[in-house]
């Protein structure tokens, strides 16, 4: 069963580097925050993949993790304002 | 091979055709909003069968469990911050390029 999970987390992993290519050419913000959307989702599948092969149960709570901070990304990326000379 | 491993690794290719889906959508699509949808759902739809997948695998109850709130946690925040994005696109507000 190994090799299938290790091919699909490859799969997934060649998936985050094509998305690269989105976060290079852009052309807007929200483009490459979409991207950094898609990495995360990837990032959590990779994740989810990898636990029962390396045996590693704790893994799943990285996972968590990851896709709460991806809420709080995408948010704060939303949250920005091109007026906001402030800070 | 018995049933339960081979649908398991059904779920696991779907899943990852899924995402394979979802990532050409967001290189190969024309504009901003049409690369939101394909990224969106085929991803969120991908884990899902990911996590399917998974589930036979899973040590115990609770694991599995876990499974399902990771899932559920990515579908959440991807609709809302696809929500949000869409938003701000058609606010125009932030965008360098107009």
């Amino acid at each position: 069963m190994s090799p299938l999970l290790l091919t699909v987390a490859l799969v997934l992993m060649a998936g985050i580097a094509a998305g690269l290519i989105r976060v290079a050419i852009g052309p807007t913000p929200s483009d490459r925050m979409m991207a950094a959307q898609l990495m995360g989702t990837s990032g959590i599948g990779v994740i989810l993949l990898l636990a029962p092969v390396l045996a590693v149960p704790a893994l799943i709570d990285v996972a968590l993790i990851f896709s709460l901070l991806a809420a709080v990304a995408v948010t704060a990326f939303t949250r920005r304002r091109l007026t906001n000379h402030g800070d | 091979m018995d049933p339960v491993q081979l649908l398991s690794g059904a779920f696991l290719l779907v899943g990852g055709f899924f995402f394979v889906a979802g990532t050409v959508g967001l290189i190969r699509l024309p504009d901003r909003f049409s690369r939101l949808h394909a990224l969106t759902k085929a991803d969120n739809v991908g884990l899902g069968f990911i996590v399917l997948g998974l589930m036979p695998m899973a040590p115990d109850l609770f694991y599995g469990l876990k499974l399902v709130l990771v899932w559920l946690l990515v579908v959440i925040a991807g609709a809302t911050g696809a929500h949000l994005i869409a938003k701000r696109a058609l606010r125009g507000d932030g965008e360098d390029v107009r």
